[in-house]
């Protein structure tokens, strides 16, 4: 989704620094899932403000619907029963892109400018430079982006930055009747994410706390969960997010030696030439030869 | 380059053909390759139509390659085992590269530098095939886990493979004579005999 | 509701039984989530399902469906043995010391006077002991055996939390953590929030559901004051508006009492509907029935209403009999109806027995569908495979579908569950050749009307004359609508202390109800809106959301009726004295000439406390009432009964008694009684709800709410699906003894086996809202499965509580 009123902070495949003279702030959406009732409405306002729908699937023996995220679901509400100490919890999370600061889709990226870190936090796609390697796919670490079977794109969340560009919330924050996804700087965010925690903490979730995790370099949608202990808990939460050493390592130290390599390789070869000459038949073997021809 | 009747057949048709749609599937996408590989490449996505073709175009190609590859293969895996000549010519490696092939011992159809490069193509081609099939989303969705280790080897695979490449292209290059071979499939005799004795033996009686 | 949404905010506790807002009303629920968060509210769910309201919860109780009356009562008696009462208010405000008539009582599971036979109650001794003036005696020191609170006392004793746990299946220490909860808002700063909805009103006991949370809410002093009440949760948008405009017959709009084939003259059906008050000095706010009654006479019929003609009393069509959804289709099904408009309803996916209402359909001769919606019952006539078994070839029924405007494409007001009347504006153009239901009615009327004058007919009057003063005739426009029942004066209205002073102009928008006379001078088509389009315009259309009070009152945010009051019984909310029982949220207090504070007040303004004006107004004793009287079918106390479909052999509180094992005053129909199933046949409870993604029956034609829940389910717990079978996604069979459906079975933990007197009992949830018309997958009508049978007193259908067996399709 193009928009370049947003200020850009990085871009995929692009070796050089962008602009950076601009300072912008840093928002944050936070999800107090302790407050979400799993009433979709959320869903309802993504496909409708960005003009996505998903098929009519089947019920398959749970409430989630649609099942995954797909290029036309780019938010879905992950419903999982807990039953502990004869205690049950129904957690019910809204998954979507998480908008890291270290984003693993962007890393791996080989299409320059097909995704986009705006200076806001937010992490955009941009369809028209995107080529469909599926590469965000590999490199995110929360299973976000989905590559469209139609057009071969990538899609998912993009924090609503059309509406952010003209001072809107995201569709999703507006949309939510419980205030279970709040919408601000990441600072006031953090802020009510810390009320937030105290209040539950007080009615008994001792290990209440804010997933902002580090290992991605913090996220610009954060959750209060009641378990932030147990991230797992609700619908497989990653406990540690980072990107993979394995998108690291590909991604990062190898792509400049690699190429140091090659290019040193044809330098060498060019070299060598240069200074050691052809390896040409030595002049008694063609006098052999023609010694043979002429007998 | 004068062509002599007593010029020695070293590839046939149907090899000199394979070879070729081989190096062209491996040139094509060394270049699409390079272009996903690192932002300093990327513009060659221009020879294929930009970068969604580079990305439609790239694995087809693979596939290609991987069968070219496979018939190569079986054409010429027995003339590269490695014997005792190949690991002596190894250890003088340095002589070679420094031009001086005097004391080099007598080579077969394929010295042990061209050896080296089959083994370490076959052993490449068939980690980018492996990991190119796993990391192709428009028909495979496998565990995230294992496309990534597809994506690391994919790419060391490719770097090594272009290595190779590189040194054979250049052996070629160098090593004068020796491109006619692919171009109309004979070599010289002086040429055989110079580079590769123990074949020229065998193709002469001599 | 008797507060209204923002409301909620207020709570110290969010009692949600008989409802799931977090389901139905997700958008009034934020109010709830509000209290908990700037409050430290506490949330507690008592339902047979862990739903999506109690995943948010600070404690869930489950119970058996259909058991509610014995937890409440339960709670009753907690509440008085624990001495968890807010005294003072019960003492002054409710009518805890009346005196009862001795013939008054309860046996073995029946009140006095009951009738087998006719299944009725001679409610004769439902009464108070009147002294010589007709006023109730009472006992202030509530000592008298036959006082209310002795007798409440003792019919409470009786649901211990043994037996709680015994009837309900709720375990002993969840039932008393509840009562612990509950129990803190008894102090007179604290308040408890009753949500409800249709898992109250949805049972053959529904009314009584709601009066033993009405006793509860009075015992801790919770009416009247911010963040208490009793809050129905009304379902459609503007279910508010449409039950106040005469949604049952026997009312007619402001919940006025209709005439009967018995009310012969005006005179003697005023003389019967005017109470008199049971106590001295009260409001007796029925006295003025005469006023609102001849009013609405005269907007019907204007001119045409003379004091001489009892001001038309004639026209107004008089009743017969019963005529409640079930009844119109009991009598339909006996082929006693020929024709049919059918407007904005899908009786067949929504009314119970989808059978019976299917057969009663195809014994019309016509059937007219006003709907945006192509509708399942439009095509009740058509096969849909096994979703809708039926022979187009054996249904001699015409249908005409006419399409209406959806409530976006026209003009109007919706009165949301919080009485506050929203103007709201078109939005966009209907469709093809959809019309507004207004203009539909208007044109049928005219036609008729002109068949009248052309061919002349039986009692032509009441058509002919009717008041039908639109700009355009066939085209009468909302506004034209909202200040005709919002009615004028015909002669300058004044001051009956002072008859020089002109309240109201003639001709003039009349501001309030207090201004209705029944001299024929005034008009009003619905006395408890009168106001919502005065002289200052229409009120309705208000957006002005300040809120002074800091308690979400916004006095000029659209128009609550009655009078724009927020808070009913506010007067409450004070002391006897008149200062407020929580001063932090104040919306009445005394101050020394009027009445103010933060609301109109629900009290005559210039009452001062000393003239011991009650707060209850509308109730000719001035209190509030423990003991109900006469007005409820099957007793003055709430008693539990089980559901008509039990999985019980009796009920565990009567055991030896079979006649009191359902309601003893609930109507069954001929017929209905030997469709009900028997536990042997059908072991399971079934209930069925909403969900959120989806809106009745409208919604599964949208796509992206059939996107968001694409197809039919019912969820059982993961000990059924074990013994069944089952696992979660499979395909299932749902039978009761009316049917069956087949659906996706979803396999949760939230649904747990209870444990009823040692017997295992499992529950079925089936949502509604499937069928086979729509966008999400084709599917069979859940009611198709459920009773024919209604509560008592308001015939709403059993739908929450009735059995079915299961097994894997």
């Amino acid at each position: 989704m193009a928009l370049q009123s947003l200020d850009i902070k990085q871009r995929s495949a692009t070796t050089t620094p962008a602009p950076q003279a601009r300072q912008t702030m840093e928002i944050a959406k936070l999800i107090d899932v302790s407050a979400c009732i799993g009433c979709k409405a959320c869903q309802v306002a993504c496909m409708e403000w960005n003009d996505v729908r998903e098929e009519v699937g089947h019920n398959v023996g749970v409430y989630d619907n649609p099942t995954d995220l797909t290029e036309n679901a780019w938010t879905v509400m992950r419903f999982t029963e807990v039953e502990e100490n004869n205690k049950l919890e129904w957690l019910i999370r809204k998954d979507g892109c998480m908008h890291c600061s270290d984003p693993g889709c962007l890393k791996s990226c080989p299409a320059p400018g097909a995704i986009i870190q705006y200076s806001n936090g937010v992490v955009d796609f941009h369809q028209e430079n995107c080529i469909g390697c599926g590469y965000c796919v590999t490199g995110c670490p929360f299973n976000v982006p989905r590559i469209s079977k139609k057009d071969n794109k990538a899609y998912k969340c993009t924090l609503c930055s059309d509406r952010l560009a003209v001072n809107q919330a995201p569709a999703c924050v507006k949309a939510c009747p419980t205030g279970a996804i709040e919408f601000g700087s990441k600072e006031d965010m953090k802020d009510y994410a810390g009320k937030r925690i105290a209040d539950l903490k007080e009615r008994g979730y001792d290990k209440a706390g804010l997933y902002d995790p580090p290992g991605v370099g913090g996220t610009h949608v954060m959750y209060v969960l009641h378990h932030a202990d147990r991230p797992g808990l609700y619908a497989g939460l990653p406990e540690n997010p980072s990107i993979s050493p394995l998108v690291s390592l590909w991604k990062g130290a190898t792509k400049p030696l690699a190429t140091f390599a090659l290019g040193l390789a044809a330098l060498g070869s060019l070299f060598h030439y240069v200074i050691k000459g052809p390896n040409e038949v030595a002049r008694e073997i063609e006098e052999e030869i023609e010694k043979e021809d002429a007998s | 380059m004068i062509r002599d009747p007593k010029d020695l057949p070293r590839y046939n048709a149907a090899e000199r053909a394979n070879h070729w749609v081989t190096g062209i599937c491996f040139i094509l996408l060394a270049l699409s390759g390079l272009a996903f590989f690192h932002p300093a490449f990327y513009p060659l996505v221009q020879l294929f139509g930009g970068g969604a073709w580079a990305r439609i175009i790239h694995p087809y190609l693979g596939v290609i390659l991987g069968i070219a590859f496979v018939v190569m293969f079986f054409r010429f895996w027995q003339l590269n085992l490695i014997n005792d000549a190949d690991r002596e010519w190894l250890t003088r490696v340095g002589e070679m590269i420094e031009g001086n092939d005097h004391n080099m011992p007598e080579q077969g159809k394929y010295n042990a530098g061209q050896k080296m490069v089959f083994w370490s193509m076959a052993v490449c081609v068939s980690a980018l095939v492996i990991s190119g099939l796993l990391m192709w989303r428009a028909y495979f969705n496998f565990p995230v886990g294992i496309v990534r280790l597809a994506a690391v080897v994919h790419a060391a695979a490719a770097t090594i493979m272009i290595l190779v490449a590189i040194v054979h292209v250049y052996a070629a290059i160098w090593t004068k004579g020796t491109i006619r071979a692919m171009w109309y499939g004979t070599v010289t005799r002086a040429w055989a005999k110079q580079h590769h004795r123990a074949w020229y033996r065998q193709m002469t009686g001599k | 509701m008797t507060n209204h949404w923002v409301d909620i905010k207020n709570a110290d506790l969010i009692l949600v039984m008989g409802g799931n807002p977090a389901e139905a009303h997700p958008c009034g629920f934020k109010w709830a989530i509000e209290a908990k968060k700037t409050r430290k509210a506490k949330l507690v769910v008592v339902d047979p399902r862990f739903n999506r309201t109690a995943s948010v919860a600070d404690f869930y109780a489950p119970l058996r469906s259909g058991s509610d009356i014995a937890f409440l009562g339960g709670v009753i008696n907690y509440l008085i043995a624990n001495d968890k009462i807010h005294k003072d208010y019960v003492k002054a405000y409710t009518n805890a010391s009346f005196l009862v008539d001795p013939g008054f009582k309860f046996s073995d599971g029946l009140f006095s006077g009951y009738n087998e036979e006719k299944r009725s109650y001679d409610k004769g001794s439902w009464s108070y002991q009147l002294d010589k003036d007709g006023y109730a005696k009472i006992d202030e020191s509530w000592q008298d055996p036959n006082c209310v609170w002795q007798l409440m006392k003792a019919h409470y004793a009786r649901y211990t939390p043994e037996m709680v746990a015994k009837v309900c299946g709720t375990p002993k220490e969840s039932f008393l953590k509840v009562c612990e909860y509950i129990a803190e808002t008894a102090a007179p700063n604290k308040t408890m929030t009753s949500l409800y909805a249709l898992g109250w009103t949805e049972h053959s006991v529904g009314s009584q559901n709601i009066r033993c949370m009405a006793m509860i809410q009075l015992l801790l002093g919770n009416m009247g004051m911010a963040g208490g009440g009793i809050n129905a949760l009304r379902g459609h948008s503007n279910v508010q508006g449409i039950t106040d405009f005469a949604l049952y017959a026997q009312q007619l709009p402001g919940y006025l009492a209709a005439p009967t084939d018995a009310d012969k003259d005006i005179k003697s059906f005023l003389e019967k509907k005017t109470t008199k008050a049971l106590r001295p000095g009260q409001m007796n706010f029925y006295q003025n029935f005469p006023k609102w009654y001849v009013s609405l006479q005269k907007a019907w019929w204007g001119d045409a209403a003379t004091k001489d003609n009892g001001f038309a009393f004639d026209y107004m069509p008089k009743l017969a009999g019963a005529s409640d959804v079930l009844s119109i289709f009991d009598q339909m099904y006996q082929g006693k109806i020929n024709g049919f408009l059918c407007q904005g309803f899908n009786p067949l996916a929504s009314v119970a027995n989808k059978k019976k209402v299917s057969d009663a359909l195809a014994k019309l001769k016509y059937m007219v569908v006003m709907d945006p919606l192509a509708t399942d019952t439009s095509e009740f006539w058509k096969p849909y495979g096994e979703f809708n078994e039926v022979d187009p070839a054996k249904i001699p029924t015409e249908v005409f579908r006419l399409p209406t405007s959806l409530f976006a494409e026209t003009a109007g007001s919706f009165t949301n569950s919080g009485r506050v009347i929203l103007w709201r504006w078109k939005a966009a153009e209907p469709p093809g050749d959809a019309k507004d239901d207004t203009e539909i009615m208007a044109t049928l009327f005219l036609k008729l009307k002109e068949m009248y004058a052309k061919d002349g007919g039986a009692f032509a009057e009441p058509i002919q004359k009717l008041t039908w003063a639109y700009r355009i005739p066939n085209k009468p426009s909302p506004e034209e609508l909202m200040m005709e029942y919002n009615g004028k004066a015909l002669a300058d209205v004044v001051d009956p202390k002072d008859a020089t002073k002109v309240l109201v102009k003639a001709g003039d928008q009349l501001p309030s109800f207090a201004m209705l006379r029944d001299d024929g001078t005034t008009t009003c088509g619905n006395w408890i809106y009168c106001g919502v389009w005065s002289q200052a315009g229409n009120n309705s259309a208000r957006r002005d959301n300040s809120d002074p009070s800091g308690l979400g009152q916004t006095l000029n945010w659209g128009f609550a009726w009655p009078v724009n009051r927020r808070i009913l019984y506010n007067r409450a909310s004070a002391d006897p004295s008149g200062k407020p029982w929580d001063p932090k949220r104040t919306v009445l207090r005394w101050t020394g000439k009027v009445w103010g504070g933060n609301d109109i007040p629900d009290m005559r303004p210039d009452a001062a406390p000393e003239e011991n004006v009650m707060p209850f107004i509308m109730n000719p004793e001035g209190v509030a009432r423990l003991f109900a009287r006469d007005l409820m079918a099957e007793g003055p106390f709430p008693e539990h009964y089980e559901p008509f479909e039990t999985p019980l052999e009796a009920n565990p509180m009567h055991p030896q008694n079979p006649k009191a094992k359902s309601n003893p005053a609930a109507r069954v129909y001929k017929g209905d009684m030997e469709a009900f199933g028997n536990a042997k046949d059908f072991p399971y409870v079934a209930t069925t709800y909403r969900l959120t993604e989806h809106f009745h029956f409208w919604t599964k034609q949208s796509l992206v709410n059939a996107i968001m829940q694409p197809e039919h389910f019912v969820e059982i717990g993961e000990e059924l699906a074990k013994e069944k079978g089952i696992a979660a996604g499979d395909r299932v069979k749902v039978r009761s003894n009316r049917g069956f459906i087949k659906a996706v079975a979803v396999v949760t933990k939230r649904i747990k086996a209870f444990d009823i007197d040692g017997k295992k009992v499992h529950t079925v949830g089936i949502p509604i809202h499937f069928g086979f018309k729509g966008a999400t997958k084709p599917g069979f009508i859940t009611n198709t499965l459920t009773p024919f049978v209604g509560d008592a007193n308001t015939q709403t259908p059993e739908y929450k509580a009735f059995l079915v067996n299961i097994e894997k399709a």
